[in-house]
């Protein structure tokens, strides 16, 4: 390890570092009593990191002959990852802690699972891909199954490992597939074999079990079908880790593999994501409807998320992959919010999941449920908010790449999808009078988190906030 | 200051509409009436101290798109000028008039307002009418085309409680769709083959349409024709030429005083004023010269048949109107522009005081529009009288015939007199085929439209009280505020046909001065053909193409306001007609008067058993020739079955079926398949993967790039 190396790998470094000195910290004391405090120095940290990542320098470093990539578009992932995480782990905190569950591997285990984000993102290999993808798997089926004596929570967790085992073993074939034709684990080394007549048989075959073993990642349709199971298993905070930072992580690190290792035959792997991304709109938006349990339908709605930002992907272009950052910043940030929301929901100090407990909220929390509406509506796409923005940017750039049918796919598809988020508010603002009213206790952090994030969506009809610019300037560096 | 004119209206209807609960409702109504006199004072400032030459006077730009430059801009010529003071002076005088005839109505109940939303329909009406007649281009004039469509549409349906009259303003509407939509093709041709909506330009490059062919329909057509026969499509819809005619009579459903502004003397001569501004394309286009000859003498003709049997008074004067505009486009089609827009000035003078005189009878009467139920008004509405009178003689045309006498080179005589008189003799005067029909229809037409009018004044005021006799007692005269109008129109229904007789159909040099034609004095050398003009007027074709030849007087298109080709000459020819051509219409009129008064006055039964002996004629001519009945037949009941079906099959079963049943019926059914499928059990979630991994790799091998 040269020191250039060690120079480039510094944040991911640090962090790994600060989680072993944590669980040190935690063991030798008092466990899980400084759980609290652990988690806001963990979410701390997490900001420090991402100031320092976006805002460390330009250009693109490698470290480790090629296998680890610090640029643009890695930083770009990494931020959104870093800060989201942070915004998890604060606004969970309370929740964690009315529930008793707040042990002290818990930041910790996040903390693990973003240095292994932050290694997905920036892997130019296949073996820091696995690497990435297995320290960060690993962390979330221990944290999925976080409420031991839950069957529901363990059930999840066992699920997941499962599945995610599964498709570990298909992503590892794939891999070994590619290297047997390609005779390089390197990206580089991969695409500079792909010649002008198209790849060899084997090393499409390859791609075709490396993009199953990404798409179990992202949620895609038809490999999803844990995510609703564990949505609703895991505790709730875990539940909003799981749809926000993992799937940044997940996408970016699609986005990598696809374009530096197989850019050179875009129409290959951008069919079938093509393919992925239609099932996933569609599935997501037809499933979610018949959904009473509101963890359970931001499940489907992820899966419909996801198959719009691979809509973006698949277009394999550099507007394209712009598209497809700006709408995972814009889920992100919506999803913070509604978690925010969905962490406060409760009657009797238990949590409550089924939507139509929101009957008439308005009637007590006209603010809320202002701010939960805004968030619906963009969660919809409906302009001017900037989930618009976000669902704009990702058909024009399949319109423009010649997939054509996937935007009218999508377009239809999130007219079904509008249906379950406008339910929402309508039981909010239209329904009947509920048996029992939900509490109205709902932290000052949850409170933030949610106007924060539903004045992010009103102020974007002004302004993207410069999210388009800095995904640009992404989506350069990764497409060159 | 004319934009000052041109934009008063405009403040004063969005004051008078938007703000009418700050100020009040009788301030609203005087606000506006004041800015109209205000106009209407301007106007004739500018109207009597205009020199002739065309003046552009640039506001804004409005779209600028490639080579599509639309200003909005005051194109100020005579014609404009002329226009001016028609609308301010009528529009002025009809909102005095309202004052007092929309002071009461029954048509709403104790505390609902529509004083001032009437006055601010009446001002924008008046502004979009302005700006369609200081149009610089034509897209501006398209825009005032419509906004008076709008504004009629707003009026007619303005007693919008009364079904009879939203049906009125919507047929309106629609009719006036058919004739815009021509208009608006005409501008896309212009546009197309001259790059340029600008007046001066398209006029710039009327000789050379007349030498371009397009197709069109899948036929070759000669430009010229085929873009002014477009044209004349919008100016037959917003005249109300024969078959689109229909809407105007049933626009009598509005208050009497818009028929008078609207329906009488300004927007339905809109179309009569779109030939005359676009004369120079019209003069290179003959075929549609003649269609318009045509068309212009059989409106007139066909209008005043159906005027004779009426009983409706508004209707009689609608009818009447029609008629008077086939008048004007006769005029303009045999290419006397002068005198097509002399008689539209005079024609509004006497036709608004005769729509103004029949709203005082109405108002007296309490509503009461049946001429049958009149009778003997003459004593209890003296004023009405006399000023109805006035309007009659005019519009008859009495005077004494100019061969008779002449004061100082003028004819004596009422407004209409003049007018109507100068265009038979034009109409004679240009010796063509469509002409000569025109010349006997408008003759035949002047009898009827004596026979009619004095038809009118018979049953109105003389005789004896008819229909409820309650109401009679009441009749009353109407208040100062509506007599005074018809005061100042009477003076213009008398005057201005000998005030304006010279520079109109005076000799060619004052008509070409008035209109800024310039002229080089060779030209006129060839006043001495004049001599052999009576040979010639009855048709010598010979004697014409010599004259022609030697005729020196060269205009270029778009120079001054009206444009005469050098072949033209009929305005020159019509001071020489024959004796007995000027004669005609006089005894016509005689003709017309003697039978009406035979039939109502010495003779009431008479019309009765008339009308049993001729029991087809009358039912032919009571039902306006049937046209209503064959368009319902043709087009509105089909389009009503079309609507029906595309509402209940198309749109509720077809596009409501299929949504619902997507809504309803399929997605549900896949949410439940989905949710089946979500069984909890891993290991047919493992299976999904599975199956995933071979759709995939089966949909790349055979569809990939595995090949």
């Amino acid at each position: 390890m040269t020191s250039a190396d060690f120079v480039t790998v510094l944040p991911e470094v640090l962090l790994a570092v600060y989680a072993m000195a944590a669980l040190l910290f935690g063991v030798y004391t008092t466990k899980d009593k400084v759980a609290g405090t652990l988690v806001v120095t963990t979410a701390a940290v997490l900001v420090v990191l991402a100031l320092w990542v976006g805002t460390a320098g330009e250009g693109t470093s490698a470290a480790f002959g090629g296998a680890f990539i610090a640029d643009g578009f890695a930083r770009f992932a990494k931020v959104i990852i870093l800060l989201s995480g942070a915004g998890v782990l604060l606004m969970g905190r309370d929740y964690m802690e009315r529930h008793n569950l707040l042990r002290f591997e818990y930041p910790i285990l996040i903390s693990l699972a973003t240095v292994g984000m932050m290694m997905m993102v920036s892997a130019g290999d296949l073996m820091a891909l696995y690497m990435g993808l297995e320290l960060q798997s690993l962390s979330l089926y221990v944290v999925a199954s976080l409420r031991r004596d839950s069957v529901k929570s363990t059930e999840a967790g066992l699920k997941y490992f499962v599945l995610g085992a599964l498709s570990s073993g298909l992503l590892l074939y794939g891999a070994s597939l590619v290297y047997g034709y390609a005779g390089t684990t390197v990206f580089s080394g991969i695409i500079s074999t792909i010649g002008e007549d198209g790849m060899a048989t084997g090393l499409l075959i390859g791609l075709v079990f490396l993009i199953t073993g990404l798409a179990f990642k992202v949620s895609a349709v038809p490999f999803h079908m844990w995510t609703p199971d564990v949505y609703e298993g895991s505790p709730t905070p875990v539940t909003a880790f799981f749809a926000t930072a993992p799937k940044m992580a997940a996408m970016a690190l699609f986005a990598r593999v696809m374009l530096d290792a197989f850019g050179a035959a875009p129409g290959d792997w951008g069919q079938i994501v093509a393919l992925l991304a239609l099932l996933s709109m569609f599935l997501g938006a037809i499933a979610a409807i018949g959904q009473q349990n509101i963890k359970r339908l931001m499940a489907y709605s992820s899966i419909a998320h996801m198959g719009f930002a691979l809509m973006g992907l698949a277009a394999g272009t550099e507007t394209g992959v712009q598209a497809m950052l700006i709408y995972m910043a814009i889920y992100i940030a919506m999803n913070l919010g509604t978690f925010a929301f969905i962490l406060g929901m409760q009657r009797d100090g238990q949590p409550v999941t089924d939507i139509s407990a929101l009957s008439m909220y308005s009637v007590e929390y006209p603010g809320r449920a202002a701010a939960v509406a805004a968030l619906m509506f963009s969660l919809a796409g409906v302009p001017p908010l900037l989930g618009f923005a976000g669902k704009f940017a990702v058909l024009n750039a399949a319109v423009d790449a010649g997939y054509a049918w996937l935007a009218i796919g999508g377009v239809i598809a999130s007219v079904i999808g509008a249906f379950y988020y406008l339910r929402i508010v309508f039981y909010m603002y239209f329904g009947d009078k509920p048996d029992v009213a939900l509490d109205g206790t709902m932290t000052l952090t949850g409170r933030v988190f949610l106007t924060g994030s539903a004045l992010v969506m009103l102020a974007g009809m002004v302004t993207m906030l410069g999210v388009d610019e800095l995904a640009l300037g992404a989506a350069q560096a990764l497409v060159n | 200051m004319v934009s000052i004119i041109l934009f008063a209206p405009l403040l004063g209807a969005i004051i008078a509409g938007f703000g009418w609960r700050l100020i009040g409702e009788t301030a609203a109504q005087y606000l506006t009436t004041g800015i109209l006199f205000l106009a209407a004072f301007l106007s004739w400032i500018v109207f009597l101290g205009f020199d002739g030459t065309t003046q552009h006077i640039h506001i804004l730009n409005f779209i600028q798109s490639g080579t599509l430059d639309t200003a909005w801009a005051i194109r100020l010529d005579r014609l404009t000028a002329i226009m001016l003071i028609v609308v301010t002076t009528v529009s002025a005088l009809v909102h005095m008039y309202s004052l007092g005839y929309m002071a009461h109505d029954d048509a709403w109940s104790e505390g609902e307002h529509y004083k001032a939303r009437f006055f601010a329909y009446l001002s924008f009406f008046t502004f979009a009418m302005l700006s369609l007649v200081t149009a610089d281009n034509l897209v501006q004039m398209f825009f005032g085309w419509e906004g008076v469509g709008v504004a009629s549409y707003l009026l007619i349906g303005f007693y919008y409680k009364k079904p009879s009259a939203n049906a009125a303003a919507i047929k309106a509407f629609v009719v006036n769709r058919v004739g815009d939509f021509g208009f608006a093709l005409g501008i896309f041709g212009l546009f197309f083959l001259t790059d340029s909506i600008d007046f001066d330009v398209i006029f710039g490059a009327a000789p050379t349409l007349a030498e371009t062919s397009i197709t069109f329909l899948w036929t070759d057509w000669n430009a010229a024709n085929l873009l002014a026969f477009l044209l004349f499509v919008g100016a037959m819809g917003k005249s109300a030429q024969f078959i689109l005619h229909t809407w105007l009579p049933d626009a009598m459903e509005g208050p009497t005083p818009v028929s008078a502004l609207i329906h009488a003397a300004t927007m339905v001569t809109a179309g009569v004023f779109l030939v005359c501004r676009m004369s120079p394309l019209f003069e290179f286009a003959d075929g549609t010269q003649t269609f318009i000859v045509y068309l212009g003498a059989i409106t007139a003709f066909f209008a005043a048949t159906v005027g004779l049997v009426q009983n409706d008074i508004k209707r009689v004067i609608a009818y009447s109107t029609c008629s008077q505009l086939g008048y004007m486009f006769v005029a303009a089609g045999v290419g006397v522009y002068s005198v097509a827009m002399f008689h539209l000035l005079t024609h509004a003078f006497f036709k608004a005081m005769l729509f103004l005189g029949a709203g005082s009878v109405i108002h007296g009467m309490h509503h009461e529009q049946d001429m049958r139920n009149y009778g003997g008004l003459r004593k209890k509405m003296p004023y009405t009288f006399w000023a109805m009178m006035i309007g009659t003689l005019a519009i008859t045309g009495v005077g004494v015939p100019a061969v008779i006498f002449k004061l100082g080179g003028i004819p004596l005589g009422f407004a209409g007199f003049i007018s109507k008189d100068a265009i038979i003799e034009s109409a004679f005067a240009a010796g063509t085929t469509a002409s000569g029909f025109a010349f006997w229809m408008l003759v035949i037409g002047a009898m009827f439209t004596s026979f009619y009018s004095w038809r009118l004044m018979f049953l109105t005021f003389y005789g004896e009280p008819r229909g409820d006799k309650h109401t009679h007692d009441h009749a009353h005269e109407s208040p100062k505020v509506m007599l005074v109008p018809l005061g100042v129109l009477a003076i213009g229904a008398i005057f201005s046909g000998m005030v304006w007789y010279k520079p109109f159909f005076g000799d060619e040099k004052k008509v070409d001065t008035f209109f800024g034609i310039t002229q080089n004095e060779e030209a006129h050398a060839s006043t001495a053909f004049s001599l052999i003009s009576a040979a010639h007027a009855a048709g010598d074709d010979k004697a014409k193409d010599d004259h022609g030849d030697d005729h020196g007087k060269v205009q270029q298109p778009g120079e001054g306001a009206i444009f005469m080709a050098e072949d033209n000459h009929v305005l020159h020819d019509a001071h020489y007609v024959p004796t007995w051509v000027i004669l005609s219409p006089f005894f016509a009129m005689l003709i017309g008067l003697g039978t009406a008064y035979l039939f109502y006055v010495r003779n009431p039964s008479l019309p009765r058993r008339l009308a049993e002996n001729q029991a087809v004629l009358y039912r032919f001519l009571l039902n306006k020739w049937y046209i209503d009945e064959i368009y319902d037949f043709l087009f509105v009941n089909p389009a009503k079955w079309l609507g029906n079906f595309l509402w209940k099959r198309g749109d509720g079963n077809v596009i409501d079926g299929s949504i619902n049943g997507v809504a309803m019926g399929i997605v549900p059914f896949f949410t439940r398949l989905a949710g089946r499928f979500q069984s909890g059990y891993l290991f047919h979630y493992a299976f999904v993967m599975v199956l995933g991994i071979v759709v995939l790799i089966t949909w790349m091998s055979i569809g990939g790039g595995a090949e």
